[in-house]
C-alpha cells in the first residue's frame, strides 16, 4: 500500500460536503482535546505517536477499513511516521499534508454571490480556526473585509481573478487573528481603512472608517457604506455593501453574539453591545443578508460551504438577539465567558503596529480554536 | 544537572527527537537521567507527555538560544 498525502484543500471539500472520515490523530493527548479537524461525518481515534514508534499493531483492529482514513499531526512529520506504519500493514490510508499548522491556515475559497452590476463577492472560510474574510470584485479591482495575515492566498486568488485589490477594511482591531489589512496596502498601494475608536495605540497611519464613510470603487461601482455599531470592541464597525450585504465583523454571527471582553471593557461597553444589536440592526433594511467575520459550528455553512443568513430570520433564531432583559442581557455577555483566545493581547498589539513578531510565531500566536462570541 | 547520558537531537524535526528519546532511555538503567538537546520547539509538550505516560520524571528544562535542553530520569 502506498502512503498519499491529503491536502488541506481536499480535506476542505471532505468538510463542505459532509463526507465520512476517519481521523487518526497522533498529537498528544491535551492538543486533541483543545483543538482538532473537525467535520459533520468525520469520526476519530486520538492515539500519540509516541506510543506507536513501535508499531500500529495495537490499534489496527481500531481503524477502519471501510472508510477514508487521515493521519494528522502538528507539522506532518509524525503522520507520516504512522501513515507508513500503517501502510505497512497494509492499510490504505493518507495523511495531511503540512499537518494541523497549514490546516489552521488554509483559506478555502467560497463564492457567496453576484452583485445586480456585476460584481462579486467571495468568503474566504478558514476551517480550522472559524475566521471568514472576503474579497468583493468590481470590474479589475477588489476590495477585502477582515483579511488575515495570510495576504499570499489572497494575493494568488487575486491574480486568477486579474484583480488588483486596493481597499482593505478591518470592522475592528482583531484579538483573535492577526489582520493581513495593512501588510495587503502595502504590497498593492492599496488603503487600509480601520475604525478610529480603535487605533488610539496604533503605531502606522491609516484612513479612518467613520459612521457614514462611502466608499466606491472598480468598473462594477461597487459601494461600501460604514455604520457604527460598537460593543465588541468601542470602534467596531459594520459594513453595507450595495444595500444588499451586511458585513457584521464581530458584533454578529449567525448562532451567536460578539462578546465585549477582549479588550478588557465587558462591563463598559454591554449597553453599547445591547445598543446595536436591538437597536441599531433592527433599524436597517431586514432583507440585508448577514456575513459575519466568524463561524463558530459546522452546521452554520451552507450546502455550499458559505456563511450566511437574512437579518430578519436572525432576529427569530439567534439565541444573542432574543434577550429582552437588559440585565439578563448584561450577564448573557459577561457571566461565564469562554476562554480568551490564545496570545489575544499579543495579536491585538500585532494589529496596532507595536510589535512585530516574525512568520513562525506568529502561527504560534494564531494556533488554538477561535473565541469571539459569547458561547 | 548531572546526565547519565547526553542525546544530540538538534536539528532533527517530529517524530525524530522523541524516536531517538525513546531509543536512549533503553539504554540507561532505571533511576539514570538522560539529557536530550533539541531544536524542535514541539518537543516540549511531546516529551512531556511521553514522559508522564511512560512514568519516567522529566526533572527540569532550559531553552537557550533556540536549543532546548530535557533532563529525564528513567523509571
Amino acid at each position: 500500500m502506498t502512503v498519499k498525502a491529503m491536502n488541506a484543500s481536499e480535506l476542505s471539500k471532505k468538510v463542505i460536503n459532509k463526507e465520512p472520515l476517519f481521523i487518526l490523530d497522533v498529537r498528544n493527548e491535551d492538543a486533541f482535546t483543545d483543538w482538532k479537524v473537525d467535520g459533520e461525518n468525520f469520526s476519530y481515534l486520538n492515539v500519540p505517536y509516541f506510543d506507536l514508534i513501535d508499531g500500529v499493531e495495537d490499534i489496527l483492529d481500531d481503524v477502519p477499513q471501510d472508510r477514508d482514513v487521515l493521519v494528522v499531526c502538528a507539522k506532518e512529520g509524525s503522520s507520516i511516521m504512522v501513515a507508513e506504519l500503517l501502510s505497512e500493514a497494509g492499510r490504505d490510508v493518507s495523511y495531511l499534508e503540512g499537518g494541523m499548522k497549514t490546516w489552521s491556515e488554509h483559506l478555502e475559497p467560497v463564492k457567496v454571490g453576484d452583485l445586480d452590476n456585476g460584481g462579486e463577492i467571495y468568503q474566504f472560510v478558514r476551517l480550522g480556526k472559524g475566521c471568514l474574510s472576503y474579497m468583493i470584485v468590481s470590474g479589475d479591482e477588489g476590495a477585502m473585509i477582515d483579511p488575515l495575515r495570510l495576504v499570499d492566498q489572497y494575493d494568488a486568488f487575486a491574480k486568477k481573478l486579474g484583480i488588483k485589490v486596493l481597499h482593505m477594511f478591518d470592522t475592528h482591531l482583531h484579538a483573535d487573528h492577526i489582520s493581513g489589512g495593512r501588510r495587503l496596502a502595502e504590497s498593492t498601494g492599496g488603503t487600509y481603512y480601520l475604525p478610529p475608536k480603535d487605533a488610539d495605540e496604533v503605531t502606522f497611519s491609516f484612513e479612518p472608517l467613520e459612521d457614514g464613510k462611502v466608499v466606491t470603487f472598480g468598473g462594477a461601482d461597487v459601494t461600501v457604506r460604514a455604520v457604527y455599531t460598537p460593543g465588541h470592541t468601542i470602534g467596531s464597525t459594520s459594513l453595507i455593501v450595495n444595500e444588499t450585504y451586511l458585513f457584521t465583523g464581530d458584533i454578529l454571527f449567525l448562532d451567536s453574539i460578539g462578546r465585549p471582553d477582549l479588550a478588557g471593557k465587558a462591563e463598559d461597553w454591554v449597553s453599547d453591545l445591547r445598543e446595536s444589536l436591538y437597536v441599531r440592526y433592527k433599524e436597517m433594511d431586514q432583507d440585508l443578508l448577514v456575513m459575519p467575520a466568524h463561524f463558530a459550528k459546522l452546521s452554520e455553512l451552507d450546502e455550499k460551504g458559505r456563511v450566511l443568513a437574512r437579518l430578519g430570520d436572525l432576529y427569530k433564531v439567534n439565541t444573542g438577539l432574543q434577550v429582552e432583559d437588559e440585565d439578563e442581557f448584561r450577564r448573557l455577555v459577561s457571566e461565564n465567558l469562554p476562554p480568551q483566545p490564545n496570545s489575544y493581547q499579543e495579536i491585538r498589539k500585532t494589529n496596532m503596529g507595536k510589535i512585530s513578531p516574525d512568520p513562525a510565531e506568529e502561527t504560534e500566536m494564531e494556533i488554538g480554536p477561535n473565541r469571539c462570541a459569547v458561547s | 544537572m548531572h546526565a547519565d547520558k547526553v542525546l544530540d537531537a538538534k536539528g532533527l524535526a517530529c517524530p525524530m527527537p522523541i524516536v531517538k528519546t525513546k531509543k536512549a532511555m533503553d539504554d540507561i538503567a532505571s533511576g539514570e537521567v538522560l539529557e536530550v538537546q533539541t531544536t524542535d520547539s514541539g518537543a516540549k509538550s511531546d516529551l512531556t507527555a511521553w514522559a508522564k505516560a511512560g512514568g519516567h520524571e522529566l526533572r527540569a528544562d532550559t531553552e537557550e538560544n533556540g536549543v532546548y535542553t530535557f533532563w529525564i530520569r528513567k523509571k
